[in-house]
C-alpha cells in the first residue's frame, strides 16, 4: 500500500505444523515463511488440504505451530493463546453466539477487554452502522438471514479494532449473487478501516477480484506470492498457472535468455518470445503457458497449426478447442459479438498466432 | 354427491376418531397405574388411623395436622413437630447439597467426555454407565466399606500415621451425602453431556478470539448454552434424592432419617397409614413446587437451542 510499503504486519518465519504422530504424520505446513503488509488485503488461495485454513488457525493462536516464528509487528506471538493477540477471526460458520442478540454479539470482545460501557455502546452502534444492520440489533442471531449473519460476523470481529483480521472462507456459505455483493463490501470494509485482512479462500475468482496480493498453496507449501497480475500472467509453476484460470501448456526449448525474455522453440517449429524468470538457465524441454485469451485463431498460418476439435460457447465469449498438429491440445477463447459468429467450424484447419508477451515460461 | 373437500373432511375426523379408540387401552392403563394409586393415598391421608395398621372408614384431618404439627396427649394444644420439620430440612438440605455436589463433579465431566474424540466418547458413556448394572442396595453397602471406621479411607489414614483415631463419616449426614452423590452422578452428567455434545465448539473458539479468557469462556458461551442440560440433570438428581430410602436406612444407619424413612416408618412400626400418605403428598409438594420455581427462574435468562 502507498503510505508505509515496508512495513510488515504479520511475518510468517519457516513455519511447520505437524499433526499427529509416528506413522499417521501429516504435514498441514511445511516450513513456509510469508511477509504480509501493512493495510494489504491478503489472500491465501489454494485447494482444500493445502494448509492455508492451518496457517490461518496459527496466526489465530487457535493451533501452536511445530516448528518457526509467527510475528506481528515484529513481536512473536506464536506462543500466545488466541485472547492475548490483537488479531479477531471472521469463521467460515460464522460462529455467532446463538444466545445473544446481535448487538452483543458485536460488542462481546470489547467486553472482555474491560471497555467501559458507553464506549461499548458508542462502537457497537458504530459497527451496526458501518455494516447496515442497525435495524436488527435487537434480533436473536437464529433469527436473521446467512448474508446478514455474515455482516454480523464481520462487525463482530472489526469491532475490537484488531491490528489483522483473519477471514476464514467467509463467502463460501452464500449464494452467488450476494457473494458478489459482499465482495465488494468486504473491499470497501477494509478501505474504510485500514486494518490488514488476510482472507482464505479456494475461490480463484474471489482472489483475483479482491486481493492486493495473493499468495498459492498446495500441499503445505506456498508455491508463489504476487499480484493477482502476476498470479495470473506470470504463473511460476505449473500448479499456480494449472490452479488458476485455465492456460495451454506447450513443450518448448528455451534459449537466449536476456532481460527476462527468452527463444521458445515449440514442437511445431515456430519460435515464439517468452517470459521468464530470472535466474532461468537455457533448456531443451521446458513447458510454455499461454492463455487462452491471449491466442487468436487465423485461417492463415500461424505459430502453431491444428484443426478444431470441439467449440463451446459460454455467452460472453466461446471456447475454440483445437487439436494441434504436434498432438497436444490448444484451447483459443475469443470474445464474443452480437453480429458476427465465430467465425470457424469443427474440423476446420486452422493457425493459432501468439503474442509477443503471452507466453510465460514455468519454473520446472 | 359429496365434494372432495367434504370427503376429506370426514376421512379426517375419522382418521382422529381411529387414532383416539387405538390408543384408549394404552392411555386406561397409564391413566389407572398413574393416578389410581395415587388418589387411594390422596383418600387415605383424610382417613383415622386404624389400630393395627390399616385405616378406619372415618374422615380426620389429624394426619395432615400431624404433618408439622404436634399435639400434646395431655392438654390437646399444637405445637411444632420439632423432629418432622427437621427430617424435612435435612431431606431438602441433603438433596441440594447432592444437587450442587453432583453439579461440580459431572460438569467437567461431562466436558471431557464431549471434548473427547468421537471414538472415545462412545467408550466414556459406557463407563459412565457401568454403575447401573449394579442393584443400588450393593452400591450403597460398597460406599459403606469404603468410608466405615474399618473402611479404605480410615485405614489408610491411620497407616500413614495423618490421623490417629478413625474418622467418623458412616450414620453421618456426609455419609448419607457421599452415598447419594455417588448414586445420582450419571443422573446429572449424561444430560449435561447430551447438552454439551450438541454443542458448537467453534464458539468457543470465537469466545477465545474475542478476548474471553477460559473462565469466561466458560461462563458466558458454554454454560449458557449448555443449561437446558444443567437444568435437566439437576431435577434428575434432586427429586430422586429428595425421596431417597436406600442411601439414607444404610448409610445414615436410621439415626438421620430423611423423608422416605420417615413415610416408611408410618407404614411400618408407626401403624399410622394416613400420616405416612399425608407426608407422601406433602413432599410431592415441595418437589412440585420446587420444580416451579427452578424451572421459571431458569428459564428467564434460559437459551433455546438452536
Amino acid at each position: 500500500m502507498p503510505d508505509k510499503p515496508d512495513r510488515n504486519a504479520i511475518e510468517v518465519v519457516n513455519v511447520s505444523k505437524i499433526f499427529g504422530s509416528g506413522e499417521g504424520q501429516v504435514a498441514a505446513l511445511d516450513t513456509v515463511s510469508v511477509s504480509i503488509r501493512e493495510n494489504e488485503f491478503f489472500t491465501l488461495l489454494g485447494p482444500s488440504g493445502c494448509g492455508k485454513t492451518t496457517l490461518l488457525r496459527l496466526i489465530a493462536g487457535f493451533d501452536f505451530p511445530t516448528a518457526g516464528e509467527i510475528l506481528l509487528y515484529g513481536q512473536d506471538i506464536a506462543p500466545l493463546p488466541p485472547f492475548k493477540r490483537p488479531v479477531n477471526t471472521v469463521f467460515q460458520s460464522y460462529a455467532l453466539f446463538p444466545h445473544m442478540t446481535v448487538a452483543d454479539n458485536i460488542g462481546f470482545g470489547l467486553e472482555m477487554l474491560g471497555k467501559p460501557k458507553a464506549e461499548i455502546k458508542a462502537r457497537v452502534a458504530e459497527m451496526l452502522k458501518l455494516v447496515k444492520m442497525e435495524a436488527l440489533a435487537g434480533r436473536r442471531t437464529s433469527q436473521i438471514s446467512g448474508g446478514q449473519q455474515q455482516r454480523v460476523a464481520l462487525a463482530r470481529a472489526l469491532a475490537p479494532q484488531p491490528k489483522v483480521l483473519l477471514l476464514d472462507e467467509p463467502l463460501s456459505a452464500l449464494d452467488y449473487k450476494l457473494r458478489k455483493e459482499m465482495q465488494i463490501e468486504l473491499k470497501r470494509l477494509q478501505h474504510e478501516t485500514g486494518i490488514t485482512f488476510i482472507f482464505v479462500t479456494h475461490d480463484q475468482e474471489e482472489a483475483l477480484t479482491m486481493s492486493d496480493r495473493i499468495a498459492v498453496m498446495s500441499s503445505g507449501k506456498i508455491l508463489q506470492v504476487g499480484s493477482p497480475w502476476d498470479i495470473y500472467d506470470k504463473p511460476a509453476e505449473r500448479f499456480v498457472a494449472d490452479f488458476i484460470g485455465e492456460t495451454n501448456f506447450l513443450t518448448a526449448a528455451i534459449s537466449e535468455i536476456a532481460n527476462g525474455k527468452a527463444r521458445a522453440t515449440l514442437k511445431s517449429g515456430a519460435t515464439i518470445e517468452a517470459t521468464v524468470a530470472q535466474g532461468f538457465q537455457p533448456k531443451p524441454n521446458a513447458t510454455v503457458v499461454v492463455r487462452p485469451e491471449h491466442a487468436k485463431l487465423t485461417k492463415a498460418k500461424g505459430e502453431l497449426s491444428g484443426t478444431v476439435d470441439n467449440i463451446v460457447y459460454f455467452g460472453t465469449d466461446t471456447h475454440v478447442h483445437v487439436h494441434l498438429d504436434s498432438g497436444e491440445l490448444f484451447t483459443v477463447r475469443q470474445q464474443n459479438t452480437r453480429s458476427a459468429g465465430c467465425g470457424f467450424e469443427k474440423g476446420d484447419a486452422v493457425g493459432i498466432l501468439i503474442g509477443s508477451d503471452a507466453a510465460q515460461v514455468l519454473k520446472d | 354427491m359429496a365434494t372432495a373437500e367434504e370427503v376429506a373432511k370426514a376421512v379426517e375426523r375419522r382418521d382422529v376418531r381411529d387414532r383416539w379408540l387405538l390408543s384408549a387401552p394404552a392411555l386406561l392403563v397409564i391413566f389407572l397405574a398413574a393416578t389410581g394409586p395415587l388418589l387411594i393415598v390422596l383418600v387415605y391421608s383424610f382417613l383415622t388411623p386404624g389400630s393395627y395398621g390399616d385405616v378406619k372408614w372415618q374422615f380426620s384431618p389429624e394426619a395432615w395436622i400431624a404433618v408439622f404439627l404436634e399435639r400434646d396427649i395431655f392438654d390437646d394444644t399444637l405445637s411444632i413437630a420439632a423432629a418432622h420439620v427437621t427430617i424435612f430440612l435435612r431431606s431438602i438440605k441433603l438433596s441440594v447439597v447432592t444437587t450442587i455436589a453432583t453439579l461440580v463433579l459431572g460438569f467437567p465431566t461431562a466436558y471431557f467426555m464431549a471434548t473427547r474424540s468421537e471414538k472415545t466418547r462412545d467408550l466414556w458413556l459406557f463407563l459412565i454407565t457401568i454403575p447401573f448394572w449394579t442393584n443400588l442396595l450393593i452400591r450403597t453397602f460398597a460406599v459403606l466399606q469404603i468410608i466405615r471406621n474399618e473402611g479404605i479411607i480410615n485405614t489408610i489414614l491411620l497407616k500413614l500415621g495423618i490421623i490417629s483415631a478413625p474418622i467418623q463419616i458412616l450414620y453421618t449426614d456426609t455419609a448419607i451425602l457421599i452415598g447419594m452423590a455417588y448414586v445420582y452422578l450419571p443422573l446429572m452428567v449424561l444430560p449435561i453431556y447430551a447438552s454439551m455434545e450438541k454443542l458448537d465448539f467453534r464458539l468457543v473458539e470465537a469466545g477465545y478470539d474475542l478476548y474471553a479468557s477460559r473462565f469466561q469462556v466458560l461462563r458466558r458461551i458454554i454454560f449458557p448454552l449448555v443449561k437446558p442440560g444443567v437444568i435437566a440433570g439437576s431435577i434428575l438428581v434432586f427429586i430422586p434424592a429428595l425421596g431417597a430410602y436406600v442411601t439414607p436406612s444404610v448409610l445414615g444407619g436410621g439415626k438421620n432419617m430423611m423423608l422416605s424413612n420417615l413415610i416408611e416408618l408410618q407404614f411400618g412400626q408407626g401403624r399410622n397409614w394416613p400420616l405416612g400418605s399425608a407426608l407422601s403428598i406433602a413432599v410431592m409438594i415441595i418437589v412440585m413446587v420446587a420444580l416451579l420455581a427452578y424451572v421459571r427462574n431458569a428459564g428467564k435468562s434460559g437459551v433455546r437451542h438452536g
